[in-house]
């Protein structure tokens, strides 16, 4: 087209970003690359090598290896021998040399953000102004978490060697996400990028040589699925943290359960985008393509599902149709486009077979009138109308650029509608009103709450989510936390299952000496007969028996569970409020102290003494979560905006608790304590050798103002119970404190809804020691982080 | 492909607008989101590009909506009748020759001129098919007498001005009186007659982007033919957040009544990658049409000779200097 042509038309033309030196740096690898093991480009042991493609062309970019359990097993070998030195470098020299590889990042940012866009089909716009200037924001950040570990994280210390598994989505951004948290604080990681996009991981583990990392402090091993499997079930690491779908997510979950290692999972997710009748409605649909136009739509957070007041559907309809007549797809590095490829063919697939399944269930759906280039891996932009929250495609994750609209009457409806989901990552709230929205923000189950905005990230902000979009935060100060351990925790001693006490044959009750008593199950504020009409015999140290207790069983954890779920109010209440509650049970276990030092005594057969330090330590205890309850407090963060992001501290949930045998009392408070303080409602198993000190319990709960359903106890047999709380889709979180096969098992059942799990590996805690047996490990577990992006101005 | 061998005479290929009632509540709706708009308006240039060709076209495109413009306490006939012949002849003719538009007449939107030079002005540009427009009402202040600035728009008309910029009370903003600045506007329109009416807001003094978005619906409901960000006289003028507010203005009226309205950043675009930035914008947020000069003007002085530079660039391949290019 002539000058003068495009003067009428007034067309964009092509604005190519050079491949040149990208296509230099793969050919200087001679377009095949190995893996990088300690430091050094190795050979994979096995001869089976895959293509990476651009999917904007299918042209081949490179061959890369695939790693077998061979080379995990020598990369592993290389992280574990360069583990030590590096923890012992000290927070400074580490800093430095994060410092370092944020300056090598930014010096090669074009080479990195054009390899990006050639392997993974994503603008070249999004990699060049977003991906990877976070990804250096990602690793100055973490120099200075390095710089101050020892003062900010006292008593924790490095995992060891962490196994990382990232996606395709932002594979650097992933990389840099899992890497610059974990080597800050003294880790040492072995790394898998995902098949489809392994260049800049490569060209990240080149970068890591030329600025001089000490050997095996990162290792890059390129491979499929297998690959990943070969580093999750490695027995040699420490911890898994995996970015991916929840089906390969909940495969890990499974294949880690009872291996010790620590988990943190980023999984999917169907995250609401919320626009209130009071909102800029131009700049919320903006916000739209921000939210699901972004990467093609290929985005864990990715704003799904459009929930607009019903008073003005049309109007953002028919606002949003306008603007996505103006988006532009086409070749990903084009500096002119919007939306570039899908990764994959089989994405792609998986995308038409969802749209279809959602024009077959009726929706309405919608594209623009051009259309997307024909060579290439392309889908158009496509909005969804006349959808209802049972249809396949309100539900399941689409990873792609396909938008659902829904509408709501009210506030609490958006919030209902929302929530109704199996994941809970990220939401986008709407309004002009700041009550409105920082009303809503909390209400939302998720671990992401972006205000008038969308699909914002920093390294000072955690990130995560809950339900089944996985567990753990990455970034920010609770990210840190994620990749360090308190330092006892290694040091501890095996978990010795309680003596099965011989019965004796004797019977300690007589009905004369005391009026017998039947100990039953506390569900909902209330005494109750367990389901099962059995009872279990309970015998004293000595092996006379002393009671019978209620022996609970599924149905009386579903009973519970059910009673914790209606029972909102202890959430609701202030923390000032939950405070006065457990001091109030303090100030009455206080009154009773003797009592339940005979029964310690009696029960476990410790001297008085003992018993009564042991009553003692959990008045004490009960005052530490009074004290906490209003003081484990939310963090303000500063990202680089104008504005503020709230961290807050928010309740788990219902919390399935199973105790140990030892110390019985002072062990269920110790984990009922700091649950409660933070909100949470329990369902409690106490100890199986000795519930009596957990049933004699229910009278100090009841005349200590403890909300119905806040509290439940349910006694029996430990590991059937909490295979019944592990298992169950409305509790958020179980702690498993028994032998090390019940930690299996609960963290194996736990898969089911992707719960929280917190479980000591068959490992004994001194519940009398300050560190070991209360303090913000606990209060850490008790709650979940969210972080609430509030940019303002006028 | 629509092809003019001519520059259409601008300003009139739209339906006019005859403005609506005074409507309070079309204002009280409004919500404006400051960080939401400066993140559309700072992510746009990198979302949209034009190289080679294209951008010399869409530069060329640039010069057509050029209200070249003077505005100094020390302007004479002299300097007024240079600026003229600057508008006819924007770009040397080998430049346009090299890049094949030399046949397009291309000449600026318009001149822009206090009212005492509108005579001289139209005396200049006689022939040219290029439209005068005149600051007006009390310009840049807005503050003198309610009639004077009513006859001024008269007197401006009569001289020949076809356009009339005119400056709002932005004390009727900053308090919410909407209807007092409705009515001051209509009238000024009535002032008119067949001149366009281009109202500038004063965006810089109006502070609040929910100020500016209110202003600007007030200004077409009470007739306004264009919307104007600034005199170019305030301490911030024209942004790419104040105009993106305004356009979205613009397409809100559209959506109600179905006609179009101009718009007008003046003051702050002086290079050629700023006014690229204002062009994707009007053609992202409003549509291919907003890119011309009937629908778009760029109120500057030196812009125009950053873009003779860069058009030499792209003729030449060599960085160019101001002094090869005939000044205004």
């Amino acid at each position: 087209m002539s000058i003068a042509e495009i003067f009428d038309t007034m067309d964009y033309g092509p604005a190519p970003e050079s491949n040149k030196e990208a296509l230099k740096w793969i050919a200087a690898h001679d377009g095949k690359f190995d893996l990088f093991i300690d430091g050094k480009w190795t050979a994979a042991k096995s001869s089976s090598r895959f293509d990476t493609i651009d999917p904007a062309t299918g042209k081949i970019l490179a061959s890369i290896s695939t790693a077998n359990n061979a080379d995990i097993d020598a990369a592993t070998k290389a992280a574990r021998k360069a583990q030590k030195a590096w923890e012992k470098l000290g927070g400074y020299g580490r800093a430095r040399h994060l410092y370092a590889l944020a300056r090598a990042l930014q010096r090669n940012a074009r080479l990195l953000a054009v390899l990006e866009s050639l392997d993974n089909g994503k603008p070249i716009r999004e990699t060049r102004d977003i991906d990877i200037p976070l990804v250096a924001r990602h690793f100055y950040h973490h120099a200075g978490w390095a710089q101050l570990q020892d003062s900010e994280f006292p008593n924790h210390e490095p995992m060891g060697v962490i196994g990382q598994v990232v996606p395709w989505n932002f594979p650097l951004l992933m990389l840099a996400w899992k890497i610059a948290p974990a080597i800050a604080a003294g880790n040492t990681v072995i790394l898998k990028p995902a098949e489809f996009t392994s260049l800049t991981a490569l060209c990240f583990a080149e970068i890591c040589k030329n600025a001089g990392l000490p050997n095996g402090v990162v290792n890059i091993v390129t491979g499929d699925g297998s690959t990943g499997e070969h580093i999750v079930n490695h027995t040699d690491i420490n911890k898994i943290a995996f970015t991916g779908s929840t089906g390969v997510g909940r495969r890990i979950r499974q294949a880690t359960a009872g291996s010790g290692k620590h988990l943190t999972l980023e999984l999917g997710g169907k995250s609401p985008f919320i626009v209130f009748e009071d909102a800029d409605i131009d700049s919320a649909v903006e916000g739209v393509v921000d939210a699901i136009w972004f990467n093609q739509g290929q985005v864990c957070c990715a704003g799904s599902r459009l929930l607009i007041q019903e008073g003005i559907h049309d109007k953002m309809i028919a606002k949003l149709r306008a603007r996505m007549e103006k988006l532009r797809v086409g070749n990903s590095l084009d500096k002119c486009i919007d939306m570039g490829a899908i990764v994959a063919p089989v994405q792609l697939s998986r995308i038409e077979a969802l749209v279809k399944k959602g024009c077959e269930e009726g929706a309405q759906m919608w594209q623009p009138s051009w259309a997307v280039p024909k060579e290439g891996c392309f889908y158009p932009p496509t909005l969804f109308t006349n959808v209802e929250p049972a249809s396949t495609i309100a539900q399941e994750e689409i990873f792609g650029p396909v938008l659902v609209a829904m509408t709501f009457r009210t506030p609490g409806e958006a919030v209902q509608i929302a929530n109704n989901s199996r994941y809970g990552l990220a939401a986008s709230i709407w309004s002009e009103n700041i009550n409105l929205a920082l009303d809503v923000a909390p209400k939302i189950d998720c671990g992401v709450a972006w205000i008038n905005t969308t699909n914002q990230f920093d390294a000072a902000c955690g990130f995560g989510g809950n339900k089944e979009s996985g567990f753990g935060r990455e970034g920010g100060h609770e990210g840190m936390l994620e990749v360090l351990r308190p330092k006892f925790e290694a040091k501890l001693p095996h978990y010795k299952p309680a003596k099965v006490k011989t019965e004796s044959g004797k019977s300690a009750t007589s009905p004369l000496a005391s009026i017998d008593r039947t100990h039953k199950l506390y569900v909902g504020g209330k005494q109750v007969r367990p389901d099962s009409g059995h009872s279990l015999p309970i015998l004293s140290a000595k092996g006379d028996k002393i009671a019978e207790i209620g022996h609970g069983n599924r149905k009386d954890i579903r009973n519970a569970v059910e009673a914790a779920r209606k029972n909102a109010g202890w959430t609701k209440n202030s923390a000032h409020g939950r405070a006065q509650v457990l001091y109030f049970i303090a100030e009455n276990l206080d009154a009773r102290k003797a009592e339940f030092t005979t029964r310690l005594v009696e029960t476990t057969g410790v001297t008085t003494k003992q018993a009564n330090d042991e009553v003692e330590a959990s008045v004490r205890r009960l005052f530490s979560y009074g004290a906490w309850a209003d003081k484990y407090e939310s963090r303000v963060h500063s990202p680089p905006m104008r504005g503020v992001t709230l961290a807050m501290k928010e309740a788990v949930g219902t919390i399935g608790i199973v105790c140990p045998d030892e110390n019985p009392l002072l062990s269920m408070i110790s984990l009922a304590g700091p649950a409660l303080a933070m909100g949470n409602r329990i369902v409690l198993v106490p100890s199986e050798q000795h519930p009596l000190s957990a049933t004699d319990f229910y009278q100090i709960l009841e005349t200590s103002d403890v909300a119905a359903g806040a509290f439940n106890i349910v006694t029996g047999i430990r590991d059937e119970l909490a295979k019944t709380l592990a298992d169950h889709d409305d509790v958020r979180s179980v702690w498993y404190f028994g032998p090390e096969a019940g930690s299996k098992l609960v963290e194996e059942a736990s898969a089911g809804n992707m719960k929280r799990t917190w479980t000591n590996h068959g490992r004994a805690r001194n519940w009398f020691d300050l560190e070991q047996g209360e303090g913000t490990e606990y209060l850490r577990h008790a709650t979940q982080i969210k972080n609430i992006w509030i940019p303002y101005g006028e | 492909m629509a092809t003019i061998s001519k520059l259409a005479p601008t300003s009139h290929a739209h339906a006019r607008n005859p403005g609506l009632p005074f409507d309070a509540e079309a204002v009280e709706d409004i919500h404006v989101n400051l960080s939401a708009v400066e993140r559309r308006a700072s992510t746009l240039g990198g979302r949209r590009s034009v190289k080679k060709d294209y951008q010399a076209a869409w530069l060329l495109k640039a010069i057509s909506c050029i209200d070249l413009t003077t505005l100094s306490g020390d302007d004479t006939a002299g300097r007024v009748k240079r600026l003229c012949a600057k508008a006819r002849q924007p770009v040397r003719p080998d430049i346009l020759e090299s890049l094949g538009m030399s046949e397009r007449g291309l000449t600026t939107g318009a001149v822009c001129v206090y009212h005492t030079m509108v005579e001289t002005a139209v005396k200049a540009l006689d022939g040219s098919g290029i439209p005068v427009a005149a600051v007006s009402t009390g310009f840049p202040a807005g503050l003198s007498p309610f009639e004077l600035r009513v006859k001024e728009i008269e007197a401006s008309v009569a001289a020949g001005a076809e356009e009339i910029d005119i400056v709002i009370t932005r004390g009727h903003a900053l308090t919410g009186n909407w209807q007092a600045l409705y009515n001051e506007i209509k009238a000024f329109r009535e002032a008119c007659g067949e001149a366009h009416l281009k109202t500038i807001l004063g965006t810089g003094e109006l502070v609040t982007l929910r100020n500016v978005a209110k202003a600007s619906m007030i200004a077409m409901m009470a007739g306004a033919d264009f919307i104007k960000t600034s005199t170019g006289k305030e301490s911030v003028n024209a942004t790419l957040p104040v105009s993106l507010v305004m356009i979205r203005a613009i397409r809100a009226y559209e959506e109600m009544t179905g006609i179009k309205i101009g718009y007008k950043p003046a003051g702050g675009v002086s290079a050629a990658k700023d006014v690229l930035g204002y062009q994707f914008m009007m053609k992202e947020e409003l549509g291919t049409e907003w890119l011309q000069p009937d629908l778009f003007r760029i109120g500057a002085s030196s812009l125009l000779g950053d873009i003779e530079r860069q058009l030499e660039h792209h003729v030449t391949g060599r960085y160019s200097a101001d002094f090869r290019h005939p000044m205004a």
